[in-house]
């Protein structure tokens, strides 16, 4: 997908140029282009360095596991049908907190961690339940406090309040955010009743993990 | 109301940056040599991103000085403004859940273009720093554990995208605009 949207560009980049007669633009366009982005990414050190050595100071100190503590009431909620002692649940909350923390680099690793541990609970493997529905669809939201590298680039061209989008950029993201859970509620509950899971510690012998019950391998409603 | 929401724009970088390290020197964490060892990290995600940045800014920039980009934008202009939002975020509303990189890249031709304080620029800037690259999330969380249906998460992503977009477009018209 990103290969065409980038190929496509520089395609129709270069018939418009040649359409509009701007040939000699857009081969200055070109390397102005590739210096911009030298020039920005340098323009990154300076931030990346202090933030994440902030942070690195915040996960040493214990912050994640103590954010991820008062998370976990409400994070429990949005997770019915995982068990609140399961390990996924854990790394659930780390991959919130370090996410809510702007830690980027450790909330990563764990999502994937709380995916395979929500993969021992899925029945069948290649079809994404619906808790993992709702870690993914709280990750695409992604609720950020302090939008570093933004802040960063205003810095360096000359922003006279580099940090004042903090302020809208945390309502908007409690917004989406907020609109995330909705709408995978909305979803969750149109997909129905959600399926069996496997209990790993006491098998049910109302239903034998032997024989899941029959669900539909798309969703409903269509593509 | 509006007074709060600027003073928590002004107020929270230096909280946060006071409050770590004396939060972490309570629980008798060495906070200096925390702070060296997770900063070198820092030098190298700057470096790292390089390259998909020059990538994206230069396709970017090419689109831009072509007339590609005006004529796009120029075609939608009419019906954004009806509405309060500049044309010129619609590709970005179109690259952020794409690629992080490229929405990036977007963004920071808007700065330059427009200037950091445009009110363009603050919009972007909101989209860009408010919500993640929905495909890349999904790829990489459902590819790691192989799962190939994922069934209803593009979808809800996708959506809460679109409904960002618009909650950004409005804090901004909220912080910003009416002053």
């Amino acid at each position: 997908m990103v290969n065409w949207i980038w190929m496509g560009m520089i395609v129709i980049s270069v018939l418009f140029g040649a359409i509009n007669g701007k040939m000699e633009q857009v081969a200055e366009a070109a390397f102005g282009g590739a210096q911009t982005g030298v020039t920005v990414c340098l323009g990154l050190v300076s931030i990346l360095v202090f933030w994440m050595g902030l942070m690195r100071i915040a996960e040493d100190a214990g912050l994640v596991s103590k954010l991820a503590r008062l998370l976990a009431p409400i994070v429990r909620r949005l997770f019915p049908d995982v068990p609140p002692d399961h390990p996924a649940m854990g790394y659930i909350l780390s991959n919130m907190s370090a996410n809510l923390l702007g830690l980027g680099n450790a909330a990563t690793p764990m999502g994937i961690k709380a995916m395979q541990e929500l993969q021992t609970l899925n029945p069948d493997k290649t079809v994404a339940t619906p808790a993992m529905c709702t870690l993914l669809a709280l990750n695409t939201a992604s609720i950020t406090l302090v939008p570093t590298t933004i802040i960063a680039i205003r810095m360096n061209f000359g922003s006279l309040h580099p940090a004042d989008i903090v302020a809208p950029t945390l309502l908007a993201t409690i917004i989406s955010t907020g609109a995330a859970i909705v709408v995978d509620r909305w979803y969750r509950r149109k997909a129905g009743r959600p399926p069996k899971y496997i209990q790993p510690t006491r098998p049910s012998s109302a239903s034998p993990p032997s024989s899941p019950p029959p669900r539909p391998l798309t969703p409903p409603g269509g593509g | 109301m509006l007074d709060l929401i600027q003073l928590v724009s002004t107020w929270a970088i230096p909280v946060i940056i006071a409050f770590i390290p004396l939060y972490a020197a309570f629980r008798k964490i060495p906070t200096y040599e925390s702070f060296i060892d997770g900063a070198k990290d820092g030098f190298s995600t700057a470096i790292g991103i390089i390259p998909s940045l020059v990538g994206m800014l230069t396709a970017i920039s090419m689109f831009r000085a072509s007339g590609a980009m005006d004529a796009i934008i120029g075609l939608f202009r009419p019906l954004f403004e009806r509405f309060g939002v500049p044309a010129d975020v619609l590709p970005l509303a179109l690259l952020r859940p794409l690629t992080g990189a490229g929405s990036l890249a977007y963004v920071t031709d808007l700065i330059k273009e427009h200037g950091p304080d445009s009110f363009v620029a603050r919009i972007a800037s909101t989209i860009q720093g408010s919500t993640d690259t929905t495909l890349y999330v999904i790829t990489v969380y459902f590819g790691a554990v192989g799962i190939r249906n994922s069934r209803y998460a593009l979808k809800v992503g996708l959506i809460s995208d679109f409904i960002g977009f618009f909650a950004a477009v409005a804090a901004c018209w909220l912080l910003f605009g009416l002053v």
